[in-house]
């Protein structure tokens, strides 16, 4: 008998107190995500200043219509209103935010720092991402932290909800915040040797939803959804499609000529040259493509992504019959 | 090597501005290898120096010298006589070489005339790149051989982020994405398997977050005492 094998002595239980409760209700997107609902997420840019306004239009125009909106953190590197801020108003005015935290600003302890913020301020959401290089944005002379990765976020962020542990091994103090932990995952990203390896390492730091990049390849996705399904991915994770309302063919070119990760394949974009109606197009494609996600296992939800035409949100969810909006 | 690229010459003129005899002081180490502070390097700038104060009427001297390496005290030693008969010493040294110069010689201004760029391997002629960032606890063994520190513009320990595309970094077309070439190589060896092992936070207390650095070598200071050279 190999030592391995061996019966194992009996150790007396290690003296392990148990973690500290959850503090506050958990995530209502996590919820219907559990009881299997067919979830909608949406996008809202925070304004460049403050135009408070901006942020209550958006969302008086998304509520209803979808079970969670995410707030970009300062995306494409422009300062905005920052997301944890505009979270927080979504949150009084009752839209459930998805709060998106990038490495590119903030070190370990402001992560750390932030996310117990967040949570106090009724944040539950949270996805982490690497963020756009700081020289893209309107502060290109910047330095950028990057202190950790969206990986290893994931797994501070892990820690202190299932350890109550921070990052530097000291205790989280007085109930672990209540988080659901997303990523993003580009399905069509290069290199492509490890689109499906990059998302099991995001599973495995902690998270358990992923919104990805926009879909107009639908054999490419299922083809990485089914390899996903097959490395025992889908189980723990919800994946939401990315969908973005094309305005135009030429919206098409442009995007698959200058936005990394996307593949749009010739028959979209010919679709799109077909109608003078560009816009109309791209919703009917928008509505047909959530339809056919629909059908691909372990695709829990949508994530619609018109940003700067917020109000195409609605007409897309109403058209694909996801949910009748406000009040219904 | 350390790399360094020369500071622009109407930059270099207005720093030495307010003197009338200089010494333009090279280095014949890593800066002399990328042809930015070497021994002919200095010559071309203290005659350009000369040229353009005459041009312009105004009384400057250049005098120029270069050692084998401005970061070592006994070759900064040679330049003591130099230093000595000028106002100030235009150092085209990197970093190091031009702070050592002013820590040896207490009462003399020392210029700048080189920024220093990084660490970089020479790539072709005329074409350097940087290859290490001086991390302080090297990951290399991890990464396939190639460092996500200096070779990915967000030191993604768990890469690629969804920037990548065709090979290249989201930050420029004319450089390459750090981690496709992990990938690449990984792969190539064999070893794509370390690719699914996820790096965890890095302790950053060995790189510039932990202050400045420094490295003490107890037996080879005992050495030092016991034969002194
Ligand atoms: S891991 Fe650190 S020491 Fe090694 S090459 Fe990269 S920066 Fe240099
Ligand atoms: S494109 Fe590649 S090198 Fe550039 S930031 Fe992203 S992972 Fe790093």
């Amino acid at each position: 008998m190999t030592e391995a094998a061996a019966p194992k002595k009996a150790k007396p239980p290690a003296e392990k107190t148990p973690p500290p409760p959850v503090v506050g209700p958990v995530s209502g997107l996590e919820k219907l995500i559990k009881a299997g609902s067919f979830v909608v997420t949406a996008e809202l840019g925070p304004p460049k200043g403050l135009d408070l306004e901006a942020i209550h239009k958006k969302v008086g125009i998304l509520k209803g219509w979808v079970d969670a909106a995410n707030v970009t953190d300062n995306q494409t590197a422009v300062v905005r209103v920052s997301s944890i801020a505009t979270a927080a108003i979504m949150v009084q005015q009752g839209l459930e935010p998805v709060m998106q935290m990038v490495a590119r600003d903030r070190n370990r302890i402001a992560i750390q720092s932030d996310m117990l913020g967040a949570t106090a301020l009724g944040i539950r959401n949270v996805l982490c991402l690497s963020g756009d290089h700081q020289t893209f944005g309107s502060e290109p002379g910047a330095a950028n932290v990057y202190d950790v990765d969206s990986i290893q976020m994931l797994g501070i962020l892990k820690g202190m909800r299932d350890d109550a542990k921070f990052a530097g091994g000291t205790d989280v103090e007085g109930g672990r915040p209540p988080l659901f932990l997303g990523a993003a995952w580009s399905p069509d990203a290069d290199p492509a040797e490890v689109r499906t390896l990059r998302l099991a390492k995001k599973v495995r730091a902690g998270a358990q939803f992923v919104q990805t990049q926009c879909i107009f390849d639908l054999a490419a996705f299922k083809l990485e959804m089914k390899k996903a399904g097959d490395m025992g991915l889908l189980d723990k994770l919800a994946v939401l499609p990315g969908i973005i309302p094309l305005k135009s063919a030429g919206m098409a070119k442009f995007m698959r000529k200058n936005v990394a990760g996307i593949s749009i394949p010739e028959d979209v974009v010919k679709r799109m040259e077909g109608n003078k109606d560009g816009k109309e197009e791209g919703t009917r494609l928008a509505v047909e493509t959530i339809q056919a996600v629909r059908e691909i296992p372990g695709v829990r939800g949508v994530h619609i992504m018109a940003i700067e035409w917020e109000s195409k949100v609605a007409d897309i969810v109403a058209r694909a019959g996801l949910k009748k909006g406000p009040g219904a | 090597m350390i790399v360094g690229e020369q500071k622009p010459f109407e930059q270099i003129v207005k720093l030495i501005e307010r003197y009338k005899r200089i010494l333009v002081a090279g280095c014949g180490t890593c800066v002399s290898v990328c042809f930015a502070g070497g021994e002919k390097e200095a010559g071309i700038l203290a005659s350009m120096l000369r040229l353009e104060a005459q041009k312009n009427g105004r009384p400057l001297e250049v005098l120029e010298q270069t050692v084998k390496r401005q970061c070592d005290r006994e070759f900064l030693e040679e330049m003591a006589t130099k230093v000595g008969q000028v106002d100030a010493v235009l150092s085209i040294a990197c970093g190091c070489g031009i702070q050592f110069m002013a820590e040896r010689f207490q009462d003399k201004i020392v210029l700048p005339g080189l920024n220093t760029r990084f660490i970089g391997v020479t790539l072709e002629q005329g074409e350097w790149a940087e290859r290490c960032a001086m991390c302080g606890d090297c990951i290399l063994d991890r990464t396939g051989g190639i460092c996500p520190v200096a070779r990915c513009a967000k030191r993604l320990h768990n890469g690629p982020c969804g920037g990548s595309s065709g090979g290249k970094c989201e930050v420029g077309k004319d450089r390459d994405c750090g981690w496709a070439l992990i990938v690449q190589r990984l792969q190539k060896l064999g070893e794509l398997d370390r690719y699914s092992e996820i790096l965890p936070p890095r302790n950053w207390t060995t790189s510039r977050d932990g202050g400045q650095r420094k490295v003490v070598r107890e037996d080879l200071k005992e050495q030092g005492r016991i034969e002194p050279r």
